[in-house]
Protein backbone atom coordinates (compact mmCIF):
# COMPACT_ATOMS: atom_id res chain seq x y z
CA UNK A 1 0.00 0.00 0.00
CA UNK A 2 1.17 3.24 -1.16
CA UNK A 3 1.94 5.84 1.70
CA UNK A 4 -0.40 8.81 1.47
CA UNK A 5 1.04 11.76 0.62
CA UNK A 6 0.70 14.93 2.25
CA UNK A 7 0.19 17.81 -0.18
CA UNK A 8 2.44 20.50 0.10
CA UNK A 9 1.39 23.70 -0.05
CA UNK A 10 3.57 26.45 -1.16
CA UNK A 11 4.81 28.62 1.67
CA UNK A 12 5.73 32.04 -0.46
CA UNK A 13 2.57 34.44 -1.31
CA UNK A 14 2.35 36.74 -3.85
CA UNK A 15 3.23 40.11 -1.90
CA UNK A 16 3.26 42.16 -5.19
CA UNK A 17 -0.26 42.79 -5.24
CA UNK A 18 0.13 44.06 -1.49
CA UNK A 19 3.33 46.03 -2.48
CA UNK A 20 1.56 47.71 -4.77
CA UNK A 21 -1.76 48.84 -2.75
CA UNK A 22 0.92 49.86 0.49
CA UNK A 23 2.65 51.90 -1.94
CA UNK A 24 -0.25 53.19 -3.20
CA UNK A 25 -1.51 54.36 0.24
CA UNK A 26 1.93 55.37 1.81
CA UNK A 27 2.02 57.81 -1.53
CA UNK A 28 -1.54 59.29 -0.87
CA UNK A 29 -0.83 59.79 3.01
CA UNK A 30 2.76 60.91 2.30
CA UNK A 31 0.72 63.72 -0.59
CA UNK A 32 -2.15 64.55 2.27
CA UNK A 33 0.41 65.38 5.18
CA UNK A 34 1.10 68.79 5.97
CA UNK A 35 4.50 69.66 6.59
CA UNK A 36 4.92 70.93 10.50
CA UNK A 37 6.66 74.49 10.15
CA UNK A 38 8.82 75.21 13.01
CA UNK A 39 7.68 77.74 15.31
CA UNK A 40 9.56 80.75 16.22
CA UNK A 41 8.11 80.31 20.35
CA UNK A 42 6.92 76.86 20.93
CA UNK A 43 4.16 76.61 23.62
CA UNK A 44 2.80 73.70 26.11
CA UNK A 45 -1.08 74.25 25.22
CA UNK A 46 -3.16 73.13 28.25
CA UNK A 47 -5.40 70.21 27.22
CA UNK A 48 -8.91 69.78 27.11
CA UNK A 49 -12.00 67.04 26.21
CA UNK A 50 -12.78 68.88 23.18
CA UNK A 51 -12.37 67.48 20.02
CA UNK A 52 -12.81 69.80 17.26
CA UNK A 53 -10.01 70.24 15.23
CA UNK A 54 -8.44 73.77 13.93
CA UNK A 55 -9.57 74.84 10.63
CA UNK A 56 -6.89 75.36 7.99
CA UNK A 57 -7.68 78.25 5.94
CA UNK A 58 -9.47 81.90 7.24
CA UNK A 59 -7.26 81.34 10.62
CA UNK A 60 -5.19 83.25 12.02
CA UNK A 61 -3.38 82.68 15.63
CA UNK A 62 -2.11 84.49 18.65
CA UNK A 63 0.23 82.62 20.28
CA UNK A 64 1.18 83.52 23.85
CA UNK A 65 4.11 82.34 25.92
CA UNK A 66 7.50 83.27 27.58
CA UNK A 67 5.99 85.51 29.71
CA UNK A 68 3.55 87.32 27.77
CA UNK A 69 5.13 87.74 24.23
CA UNK A 70 2.31 87.71 21.53
CA UNK A 71 3.17 86.14 18.26
CA UNK A 72 1.17 86.12 14.81
CA UNK A 73 0.10 83.49 12.72
CA UNK A 74 -2.23 84.00 9.58
CA UNK A 75 -2.63 81.04 7.16
CA UNK A 76 -2.77 81.20 3.67
CA UNK A 77 -0.45 83.22 1.65
CA UNK A 78 -2.39 85.69 -0.25
CA UNK A 79 -3.80 87.11 3.00
CA UNK A 80 -0.39 87.31 4.31
CA UNK A 81 0.24 89.45 2.07
CA UNK A 82 -2.91 91.57 1.81
CA UNK A 83 -2.42 91.65 5.16
CA UNK A 84 1.49 93.04 5.16
CA UNK A 85 0.04 95.22 1.78
CA UNK A 86 -2.05 97.32 4.56
CA UNK A 87 0.15 97.16 7.38
CA UNK A 88 2.70 98.74 5.40
CA UNK A 89 0.64 101.41 4.69
CA UNK A 90 -0.38 102.12 7.67
CA UNK A 91 2.90 102.42 9.26
CA UNK A 92 4.06 104.01 6.11
CA UNK A 93 6.96 101.29 5.99
CA UNK A 94 7.36 100.07 1.89
CA UNK A 95 8.68 96.88 1.64
CA UNK A 96 10.17 95.81 -1.23
CA UNK A 97 8.60 92.98 -4.07
CA UNK A 98 11.28 90.67 -2.19
CA UNK A 99 9.99 91.48 1.33
CA UNK A 100 6.66 90.70 0.44
CA UNK A 101 7.48 87.61 -0.66
CA UNK A 102 9.92 86.51 1.71
CA UNK A 103 6.43 87.32 4.01
CA UNK A 104 4.35 85.17 2.12
CA UNK A 105 6.04 82.42 3.13
CA UNK A 106 6.51 83.09 6.70
CA UNK A 107 3.74 81.94 8.45
CA UNK A 108 4.26 83.41 12.16
CA UNK A 109 6.61 86.42 13.03
CA UNK A 110 7.12 87.91 16.80
CA UNK A 111 8.73 91.32 15.36
CA UNK A 112 7.31 94.86 15.77
CA UNK A 113 7.11 96.60 12.49
CA UNK A 114 10.10 98.51 12.65
CA UNK A 115 12.16 95.32 12.72
CA UNK A 116 10.28 92.80 10.40
CA UNK A 117 12.77 93.82 7.45
CA UNK A 118 15.45 92.37 9.33
CA UNK A 119 13.50 89.22 10.38
CA UNK A 120 12.63 89.14 6.60
CA UNK A 121 16.20 89.47 5.27
CA UNK A 122 17.16 86.71 7.46
CA UNK A 123 17.01 82.78 6.81
CA UNK A 124 14.68 80.82 7.49
CA UNK A 125 16.10 78.53 9.79
CA UNK A 126 17.47 81.36 11.60
CA UNK A 127 14.18 83.26 12.32
CA UNK A 128 12.77 80.69 14.26
CA UNK A 129 15.60 80.34 16.81
CA UNK A 130 14.03 80.93 20.42
CA UNK A 131 14.38 84.29 22.04
CA UNK A 132 15.43 85.76 18.78
CA UNK A 133 11.74 87.47 17.83
CA UNK A 134 11.10 89.68 20.96
CA UNK A 135 7.05 89.46 20.45
CA UNK A 136 4.87 91.93 18.63
CA UNK A 137 4.01 95.19 21.03
CA UNK A 138 0.83 95.62 22.21
CA UNK A 139 -1.16 97.42 24.80
CA UNK A 140 -5.11 98.36 25.86
CA UNK A 141 -5.25 101.24 23.09
CA UNK A 142 -6.69 101.24 19.23
CA UNK A 143 -3.42 103.41 18.33
CA UNK A 144 -0.69 102.63 15.85
CA UNK A 145 1.40 101.44 19.01
CA UNK A 146 -1.01 98.96 19.83
CA UNK A 147 0.89 96.91 16.81
CA UNK A 148 -1.16 93.30 17.38
CA UNK A 149 -4.65 94.74 17.41
CA UNK A 150 -3.45 96.19 13.53
CA UNK A 151 -1.99 93.11 12.61
CA UNK A 152 -5.39 91.27 13.57
CA UNK A 153 -7.33 93.99 11.68
CA UNK A 154 -5.30 94.14 8.89
CA UNK A 155 -5.67 90.24 9.04
CA UNK A 156 -9.41 90.37 8.90
CA UNK A 157 -10.07 92.94 6.45
CA UNK A 158 -7.50 91.05 3.79
CA UNK A 159 -9.64 87.67 4.51
CA UNK A 160 -13.03 89.91 3.86
CA UNK A 161 -11.64 91.13 0.63
CA UNK A 162 -10.03 87.79 -0.59
CA UNK A 163 -12.40 85.24 0.65
CA UNK A 164 -15.46 87.17 1.68
CA UNK A 165 -15.68 85.50 5.09
CA UNK A 166 -15.16 86.00 9.16
CA UNK A 167 -11.90 85.18 9.89
CA UNK A 168 -11.53 82.75 12.95
CA UNK A 169 -8.99 83.66 15.34
CA UNK A 170 -7.76 81.63 17.86
CA UNK A 171 -5.05 82.02 20.97
CA UNK A 172 -2.44 79.87 21.61
CA UNK A 173 -1.78 80.15 25.06
CA UNK A 174 1.28 78.21 27.26
CA UNK A 175 -0.17 76.48 30.10
CA UNK A 176 1.90 78.30 32.75
CA UNK A 177 0.87 81.61 31.03
CA UNK A 178 -0.20 84.02 34.00
CA UNK A 179 -4.07 85.15 32.69
CA UNK A 180 -3.57 89.08 32.24
CA UNK A 181 -1.51 87.89 29.36
CA UNK A 182 -4.18 86.38 27.80
CA UNK A 183 -6.64 89.00 28.76
CA UNK A 184 -4.84 91.42 26.93
CA UNK A 185 -5.50 88.94 23.83
CA UNK A 186 -9.09 88.84 24.84
CA UNK A 187 -9.66 92.63 24.98
CA UNK A 188 -8.13 93.32 21.76
CA UNK A 189 -10.01 91.09 20.17
CA UNK A 190 -13.30 92.15 22.31
CA UNK A 191 -12.78 95.82 20.90
CA UNK A 192 -12.54 95.06 17.02
CA UNK A 193 -16.53 93.40 18.34
CA UNK A 194 -14.66 89.58 17.85
CA UNK A 195 -16.52 88.20 20.54
CA UNK A 196 -16.21 84.88 19.73
CA UNK A 197 -12.80 83.18 19.28
CA UNK A 198 -11.39 79.79 20.40
CA UNK A 199 -8.12 78.37 22.87
CA UNK A 200 -6.19 76.08 21.20
CA UNK A 201 -5.59 73.26 23.39
CA UNK A 202 -3.92 69.52 23.21
CA UNK A 203 -6.72 66.22 24.14
CA UNK A 204 -6.79 65.76 27.26
CA UNK A 205 -5.69 62.07 28.13
CA UNK A 206 -5.57 61.93 31.55
CA UNK A 207 -8.27 61.03 33.76
CA UNK A 208 -10.11 64.54 34.66
CA UNK B 1 19.40 39.86 -18.17
CA UNK B 2 16.20 42.59 -18.62
CA UNK B 3 14.01 40.63 -20.82
CA UNK B 4 11.16 38.60 -18.68
CA UNK B 5 11.62 34.83 -18.25
CA UNK B 6 9.13 33.24 -20.76
CA UNK B 7 8.96 29.86 -21.79
CA UNK B 8 9.77 29.91 -25.08
CA UNK B 9 8.46 26.22 -25.62
CA UNK B 10 10.31 26.32 -28.88
CA UNK B 11 13.52 24.11 -28.58
CA UNK B 12 12.45 21.42 -26.65
CA UNK B 13 15.03 18.99 -28.22
CA UNK B 14 16.88 17.41 -26.35
CA UNK B 15 15.37 18.36 -22.95
CA UNK B 16 18.71 18.81 -21.61
CA UNK B 17 20.42 21.94 -22.13
CA UNK B 18 18.02 24.44 -20.45
CA UNK B 19 18.59 28.12 -20.22
CA UNK B 20 19.01 29.41 -16.65
CA UNK B 21 15.56 30.91 -15.39
CA UNK B 22 17.39 34.19 -13.85
CA UNK B 23 15.13 34.66 -10.66
CA UNK B 24 12.32 36.03 -11.54
CA UNK B 25 10.48 36.60 -8.08
CA UNK B 26 12.03 38.91 -5.70
CA UNK B 27 11.21 38.21 -1.93
CA UNK B 28 8.55 41.23 -1.35
CA UNK B 29 8.38 40.69 2.52
CA UNK B 30 10.36 42.99 3.65
CA UNK B 31 9.52 45.89 1.52
CA UNK B 32 5.67 45.50 2.27
CA UNK B 33 6.65 45.60 6.53
CA UNK B 34 8.71 48.88 5.20
CA UNK B 35 5.34 50.41 3.37
CA UNK B 36 3.19 48.94 5.97
CA UNK B 37 5.38 50.71 9.14
CA UNK B 38 5.35 53.97 6.88
CA UNK B 39 1.52 54.35 6.68
CA UNK B 40 1.04 53.85 10.18
CA UNK B 41 3.37 56.88 10.53
CA UNK B 42 1.92 59.12 8.36
CA UNK B 43 -1.71 58.15 9.36
CA UNK B 44 -1.05 58.36 13.06
CA UNK B 45 0.97 61.70 12.26
CA UNK B 46 -1.80 63.57 10.54
CA UNK B 47 -4.88 62.82 12.70
CA UNK B 48 -2.92 63.01 16.00
CA UNK B 49 -1.07 66.53 15.25
CA UNK B 50 -3.89 68.94 14.56
CA UNK B 51 -4.52 70.73 17.65
CA UNK B 52 -8.31 71.14 19.33
CA UNK B 53 -10.06 74.61 19.55
CA UNK B 54 -11.91 75.30 22.41
CA UNK B 55 -15.01 77.57 21.50
CA UNK B 56 -15.22 81.06 23.44
CA UNK B 57 -17.93 83.20 23.29
CA UNK B 58 -17.51 86.68 25.23
CA UNK B 59 -20.62 88.55 26.21
CA UNK B 60 -20.97 92.12 24.02
CA UNK B 61 -18.94 94.71 25.49
CA UNK B 62 -21.27 97.33 25.66
CA UNK B 63 -19.25 100.68 25.76
CA UNK B 64 -21.80 102.91 24.76
CA UNK B 65 -24.85 102.06 27.35
CA UNK B 66 -22.96 100.43 30.14
CA UNK B 67 -25.87 100.68 32.27
CA UNK B 68 -27.58 98.53 30.23
CA UNK B 69 -27.49 95.59 32.29
CA UNK B 70 -29.28 92.41 32.53
CA UNK B 71 -30.23 91.82 36.28
CA UNK B 72 -30.38 88.08 37.44
CA UNK B 73 -31.53 86.45 40.82
CA UNK B 74 -28.68 86.00 43.38
CA UNK B 75 -29.49 82.78 43.76
CA UNK B 76 -29.15 81.36 40.08
CA UNK B 77 -25.74 82.65 40.10
CA UNK B 78 -22.73 81.00 41.27
CA UNK B 79 -19.13 83.06 40.90
CA UNK B 80 -16.16 80.92 40.80
CA UNK B 81 -13.12 82.98 41.50
CA UNK B 82 -10.09 81.23 39.95
CA UNK B 83 -7.04 81.81 42.63
CA UNK B 84 -3.25 80.87 42.58
CA UNK B 85 -2.24 77.14 43.10
CA UNK B 86 -4.75 75.73 41.39
CA UNK B 87 -7.24 76.52 43.52
CA UNK B 88 -10.78 77.68 43.13
CA UNK B 89 -13.21 79.24 45.37
CA UNK B 90 -16.92 79.58 44.97
CA UNK B 91 -19.63 81.12 46.01
CA UNK B 92 -23.08 81.67 45.48
CA UNK B 93 -25.09 85.09 45.29
CA UNK B 94 -22.67 88.33 45.52
CA UNK B 95 -19.66 88.08 47.54
CA UNK B 96 -21.17 90.43 50.63
CA UNK B 97 -23.96 88.20 51.41
CA UNK B 98 -23.49 84.82 49.96
CA UNK B 99 -25.65 82.38 50.38
CA UNK B 100 -23.22 79.37 50.15
CA UNK B 101 -19.80 79.42 50.45
CA UNK B 102 -17.08 80.59 50.20
CA UNK B 103 -15.37 77.91 49.71
CA UNK B 104 -11.77 76.79 48.02
CA UNK B 105 -11.95 73.70 46.05
CA UNK B 106 -9.52 71.66 43.53
CA UNK B 107 -10.28 71.65 39.91
CA UNK B 108 -11.32 68.61 38.42
CA UNK B 109 -13.58 65.39 39.37
CA UNK B 110 -12.96 65.44 43.01
CA UNK B 111 -12.80 69.09 43.20
CA UNK B 112 -15.61 71.19 41.53
CA UNK B 113 -17.41 68.98 39.70
CA UNK B 114 -19.53 67.60 42.32
CA UNK B 115 -20.74 70.79 43.55
CA UNK B 116 -21.39 72.19 39.59
CA UNK B 117 -23.54 69.28 39.27
CA UNK B 118 -25.08 69.29 42.82
CA UNK B 119 -26.11 72.94 41.71
CA UNK B 120 -27.39 72.42 38.23
CA UNK B 121 -29.71 70.20 39.66
CA UNK B 122 -30.99 72.31 42.70
CA UNK B 123 -31.33 75.75 40.77
CA UNK B 124 -33.98 74.90 38.84
CA UNK B 125 -35.89 73.29 41.29
CA UNK B 126 -35.26 77.04 43.72
CA UNK B 127 -36.52 78.66 41.03
CA UNK B 128 -39.22 76.30 39.47
CA UNK B 129 -38.59 77.12 36.13
CA UNK B 130 -36.68 74.77 34.45
CA UNK B 131 -35.61 77.06 31.55
CA UNK B 132 -33.76 79.51 35.03
CA UNK B 133 -30.60 77.44 35.74
CA UNK B 134 -27.47 77.77 36.98
CA UNK B 135 -25.87 80.75 35.74
CA UNK B 136 -22.22 80.44 36.68
CA UNK B 137 -19.25 83.41 36.73
CA UNK B 138 -15.86 82.50 35.79
CA UNK B 139 -13.53 85.42 37.33
CA UNK B 140 -10.10 84.25 37.05
CA UNK B 141 -7.48 86.68 38.99
CA UNK B 142 -4.50 87.67 37.79
CA UNK B 143 -2.15 85.07 39.55
CA UNK B 144 -4.22 82.33 37.83
CA UNK B 145 -2.61 80.65 35.05
CA UNK B 146 -3.93 80.00 31.44
CA UNK B 147 -4.47 76.37 32.17
CA UNK B 148 -6.88 77.03 35.42
CA UNK B 149 -8.89 79.18 32.71
CA UNK B 150 -9.01 76.33 29.90
CA UNK B 151 -9.82 73.16 32.74
CA UNK B 152 -12.85 75.50 33.94
CA UNK B 153 -13.92 76.08 30.19
CA UNK B 154 -13.27 72.64 30.15
CA UNK B 155 -15.26 71.74 32.99
CA UNK B 156 -18.31 73.82 31.98
CA UNK B 157 -18.34 71.71 28.81
CA UNK B 158 -18.28 68.11 30.82
CA UNK B 159 -21.08 69.20 32.96
CA UNK B 160 -22.70 70.92 30.25
CA UNK B 161 -23.46 73.98 31.86
CA UNK B 162 -25.77 75.97 29.43
CA UNK B 163 -24.89 79.50 30.86
CA UNK B 164 -21.41 80.43 31.97
CA UNK B 165 -19.48 83.72 31.75
CA UNK B 166 -15.84 85.00 31.93
CA UNK B 167 -16.53 88.41 33.97
CA UNK B 168 -13.65 90.43 35.08
CA UNK B 169 -12.48 89.96 38.87
CA UNK B 170 -13.42 93.15 41.50
CA UNK B 171 -11.16 94.56 44.49
CA UNK B 172 -13.13 92.88 47.06
CA UNK B 173 -13.21 89.82 45.56
CA UNK B 174 -9.46 89.71 45.17
CA UNK B 175 -8.97 90.44 48.95
CA UNK B 176 -11.45 86.88 49.69
CA UNK B 177 -8.56 85.27 48.02
CA UNK B 178 -6.19 87.01 49.48
CA UNK B 179 -7.77 86.62 52.95
CA UNK B 180 -8.15 82.81 51.42
CA UNK B 181 -4.14 82.87 50.89
CA UNK B 182 -4.47 81.60 47.68
CA UNK B 183 -3.37 84.84 45.83
CA UNK B 184 0.57 84.47 45.67
CA UNK B 185 2.96 84.33 43.36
Amino acid sequence: MPRAKVKRTSTTIDMTAMCDVSFLLLTFFILTATAVQPEPMPVDTPASVTQVKVPDENFALITVGDGGKYFFTIKGRDIRSRALELMSEKYSIPFTAEEKKEFAIMETFGVPMGNLKEILAMDANDRVRQGLQPGIPADTTKEVSNQLFHWIYSARVATKELKDEEMRLSIKGDADEKYPAIKGVIDILQSQEVNKFSLITGLRSEDF
Amino acid sequence: MAELNQDSGGDKKGGKIRSKKAGGRVDLTAMVDLAFLLITFFMLTTSLNKPNAMDVAMPDKNEDDPEDRLEVADNRTMTLLLGSNNKIEWYMGTYSEPIEGPEIVDYGKDGIRPILLDKLEEVPQITGDPEKGLIVVIRPSEKSTHRNLVDILDEMNIVEAKQYTIGTISEPEIEVLERDGIYND
